[in-house]
């Protein structure tokens, strides 16, 4: 096994000479007196992205991005700066500035450093490595070749494969050290196709904490494009959505952006210790139809909203939000977790070294039911089959949130028929999750393409469920639903 | 708290010489063109909950993007280090994955005679001299006299004051190199009320370049107090067709999808419901949309466009009829155009609004649904199809009636422009598309 930590060291440390002797200089400048709790955050991302257009391989990028956040805490209050430099002047001098903050607070001493136990649920692989710059360029041009070949109605297709390598290393005033090396790969394509004057778009995409070598397995990459291509064609002959109150059915796998919006976000730690979440002070209490059971779970293998550690050095778990119906945890960093008497739940993450770890999801899901997904779709009269979406927003404070669906169809007589256009679905996350009457045994996870944003910070995550049927909600079509 | 970052920070002068340096770099290595834009910035955050600062972030950051051409292929790369091998190591993948790119006709810089080798000073940087006690005591003034503005105002999510200076430099091989610096400065309040089981959210912010044009804390105290008070008590409409008017904040979204899809880059990928629509009618007679790029304190003013071009104030759309995309020199040669010193986008987009106020607008409208905010993504820009959450106050007489929510509105992007019926005087400036709230002859409402 190679030693994360090894690795960690040699990229990050090594190169400006930094010693453990500067780190606990540093670490002793920011935990004087009045600090409850101080870290230190080294990341090194490494990053490409190829992508095709025309035809033609228009773009090819290498990014390098390296710096240090140091934090320091004290009470209810945060000071922080970083250094996008990883030498120690200006580490030193990004100390000095965050522990400023300091006014009360305990008299905090340092322990000594133990390493996290951490989970292998990835290859500490550098994935831009993992094929030849011409192995690359030419899938891309294979991709798109087989696409077009397909359908002659096809006017634009868009490819892109990015990579990233990231490296971090925390050191914690709690005595957490952490590191971990996080690959982490996208393909993604988009077509345009046009017939009479109409156009429409299909898109697909995946990915995961893998190298490269998992597009070629069972030809996953050409999958996208069959894709990318058959939602275009259903959106060709989409008719107007309905409008107004329904009962809808949500297919498998990345619906459950629904989860993500409607309970993910107001299940965080930082809303619900300023009591602002519409599921603050609920603890213990019913949520949900007892035939929900949710989960954030960091620790599935390679999925891309997986981490060995989060941001904090905290290994990451399966935290079992919603059980039975039954809400039964939050999900917490550390200093939320400080403040409100718990324990991080290895939710502590940061878009980088420059912004604030924040409770955030990882990989949200529905544990699967009993129902046949093809009796969920034979138990509604007249609704929506909603099977792909766009992004989602909510209102944690009320409640409120959407998603918008890009292919759904009508259900009638217990028979999906018609492809509709593109709608919002809108409703209230505590309702919503009350009307679910049945959850399907086809439990699916995302291809791997979420980015889930918070304060401006964003962040990979991924989404799943079973086939799930809501009693009811709104969907912003544009015609009378009778 | 005596928290300040004394480290000196580069200057744009600075920069341009690193961005000369890095040109050279890649003329030593063979490149027949170069490009390279640098954007540095320091500033800090304070955030303040329960009449205390709960944060202070420190910002500085620094981002150079380079790209080389080898006739027709370029490549491209990004880093935020200035040392001189890493600067050699970004410009060597640069060229190394130009052997991989293919030839692609379009591709190349600007000519010269489209460059700014002449380009005005706009003045966009106004220093805020404040410390971070100064800012500390602002946010916790401003959260106070927030939570004491009702009594169901529950708390303040968070007051954030907020000060940034920022450079911003391009050039290129043809012998251009721009520069200018800027600053924004910023107040927020986001408050929750309260009332029974009833939770709401809602908040105001002020933000310039130029401290002294700031609103007051109290008045955005008092602002973000009433409106989020306003939204307890939020019902559900029953599904209908309505006149609709989208306040001026969410009325400049509206606009934005009109800016996306008059981008070259939109055209030229015909990802956008407005391809081949030059010389045809948009909007109503009425409507004239335009750039203002040079605006004094205009938050999306620029001399010159991510291309070095010149920036003008070009007409996008005249007597409702749209005039011209918005170009940069890379789209213009795929349409076979002209740039229109839009690379990057249009700047200060403005449209010619009436001389209603709201009170007025309401009163033309009647009955029907004041949207004060939009959710979610529901914009599909390829066939104008528009579906989005809403929340905001249903209108009867001329009158809000009561707060509504968990609502859609939808319809088609070419319908909904056609049927503005008039743009209100109250234009918020505080973004780079300038409007003032819009009114919709009807669209489709879905709710119970």
């Amino acid at each position: 096994m190679t030693d994360i930590y090894q690795i960690a060291r040699h990229d990050l440390l090594e190169p400006a000479g930094l010693t453990d002797h500067h780190l606990n200089q540093v670490l002793h400048t920011l935990a004087g007196k009045q600090i409850d709790y101080a870290d230190l955050y080294f990341q090194s991302t490494y990053s490409e992205s190829w992508a095709m257009e025309d035809s033609i391989i228009k773009g090819g990028s290498f990014d390098i991005d390296r710096g240090v956040g140091v934090r320091a805490m004290s009470g209810e209050k945060t000071g922080f700066a970083y250094a996008d430099d990883i030498i120690f002047p200006a580490i030193d001098q990004a100390a000095h500035a965050a522990r400023s903050i300091a006014r009360a607070g305990g008299d905090q001493t340092l322990k000594a450093w133990h390493k996290s136990h951490t989970h292998q649920l990835y290859k500490p692989v550098n994935p831009l490595h993992s094929l030849s710059e011409t192995a690359k360029t030419r899938l891309l041009h294979e991709v798109d070749a087989y696409l077009r070949s397909k359908d002659s109605r096809i006017i634009q297709v868009n490819i892109s494969l990015a990579a990233e390598y990231e490296t971090i290393m925390v050191i914690a005033s709690d005595g957490h050290l952490g590191a971990d090396v996080r690959p982490l790969v996208r393909f993604n394509v988009s077509c345009i196709i046009e017939d009479h004057g109409r156009r429409e778009s299909g898109y697909s995409g995946g990915g995961g904490r893998y190298d490269y070598e998992y597009f070629l397995n069972g030809n996953l990459a050409f999958k996208y494009a069959d894709e990318a291509l058959r939602q275009a064609l259903v959106n060709l002959s989409a008719v107007d959505a309905p409008a107004g109150a329904m009962p809808v059915v949500l297919g498998p796998g990345w619906p459950g952006v629904l989860l993500h919006e409607a309970v993910g976000h107001g299940l965080e730690g930082d809303f619900n210790r300023k009591g602002i979440s519409v599921y603050s002070d609920r603890m213990g209490q019913r949520v949900a139809s007892e035939l929900c059971t949710i989960v954030d779970n960091g620790a599935l293998p390679g999925r891309r909203g997986s981490l060995n550690i989060d941001d904090e050095g905290v290994p990451t778990q399966n935290n079992i939000l919603i059980e039975n119906g039954i809400l039964k945890n939050y999900m917490l960093d550390k200093r939320n977790a400080r403040l409100m008497n718990k324990q991080s739940t290895g939710n502590g993450r940061r878009e980088s070294y420059a912004s604030l770890p924040i409770p955030r999801m990882t990989n949200t899901y529905m544990m699967e039911g009993e129902s046949d997904p093809e009796d969920i779709i034979k138990s509604v009269k007249k609704g929506l089959y909603a099977v792909n979406f766009g992004g989602g927003q909510v209102d944690i404070t009320s409640g409120k949130f959407v998603f918008s669906a890009s292919e759904a169809y009508l259900i009638e007589d217990g028979k999906v028929t018609v492809p509709v256009k593109g709608a919002t679905i809108i409703g209230n996350g505590p309702d919503i999750l009350t009307r679910v009457s049945m959850v399907g045994n086809d439990l699916k996870l995302d291809e791997g393409v979420g980015i889930c944003g918070k304060d401006g910070q964003s962040v990979p995550v991924g989404v799943g469920q079973p086939t799930l049927k809501v009693d009811e909600m709104t969907v912003g079509g544009t015609r009378v639903h009778e | 708290m005596t928290g300040t970052i004394q480290k000196s920070v580069l200057g744009v002068n600075e920069l341009q010489v690193i961005a000369s340096s890095i040109l050279s770099e890649a003329a030593k290595r063979g490149a027949d063109q170069a490009e390279v834009s640098i954007a540095a910035n320091q500033g800090f955050t304070v955030t303040a909950r329960e009449g205390e600062v709960e944060t202070i972030e420190y910002q500085q950051d620094k981002g150079i993007d380079v790209v080389v051409y080898f006739g027709k292929r370029l490549g491209a790369a990004s880093l935020s280090d200035i040392r001189h091998e890493a600067i050699c190591a970004a410009v060597d993948a640069a060229c190394h994955i130009a052997k991989f790119t293919g030839e692609d006709s379009a591709s190349g810089l600007a000519e010269k005679n489209d460059l700014a080798f002449h380009y005005p000073d706009l003045r966009l940087a106004y220093p805020w001299m404040i410390s971070v006690e100064e800012a500390s005591k602002l946010a916790c003034e401003c959260e106070r006299e927030a939570v004491q503005y009702d009594k169901r105002i529950m708390s303040a999510e968070s007051v954030d004051v907020a000060t940034l200076h920022g450079h911003e430099v391009y050039a290129n091989s043809q012998g251009f190199s721009g520069k200018y610096s800027y600053t924004r400065h910023e107040i927020s309040c986001i408050l929750v009320a309260k009332a029974g089981e009833d939770m709401q959210r809602d908040y105001s912010y002020t933000i310039s370049a130029d401290p002294s044009r700031l609103e007051s804390t109290s008045a955005i105290a008092k602002d973000a107090a009433e409106r989020t008070v306003r939204r307890l008590g939020a019902r559900r409409l029953k599904t209908m067709k309505a006149p609709v008017i989208f306040s001026a904040e969410v009325a400049r979204g509206l606009l934005g999808h009109f800016n996306a899809a008059i981008q070259g880059g939109s055209i030229y990928r015909k990802s956008s419901f407005l391809v081949d629509h030059v010389g045809k009618k948009i909007f109503p007679d009425f409507v004239q949309i335009f750039e203002q790029p040079h605006l004094p304190l205009g938050l999306g003013s620029v001399a010159f466009d991510d291309d070095g071009v010149i920036t003008r104030p070009n007409i996008f759309i005249e007597d409702g009829v749209l005039r011209s995309y918005a170009l940069g020199v890379y789209s213009a040669r795929k349409l076979g155009m002209n740039t229109t010193g839009n690379c990057g986008g249009t700047h200060n987009l403005t449209i010619k609004t009436g001389n209603k106020d709201m009170a007025a607008l309401l009163n033309l409208m009647n009955k029907g649904l004041l949207v004060t905010e939009v959710m979610g993504q529901g914009v599909n820009l390829i066939t104008g199809d528009y579906s989005r959450g809403v929340s905001g106050f249903w209108i009867e007489d001329g009158v809000i009636q009561f707060p509504v929510h968990e609502i859609t509105v939808a319809g088609r992007l070419q319908d909904m422009y056609s049927r503005i019926a008039d743009i209100g005087a109250d234009v918020d400036m505080r973004g780079g598309i300038l409007t003032g709230s819009i009114l919709i002859e009807e669209m489709m409402i879905a709710g119970e």
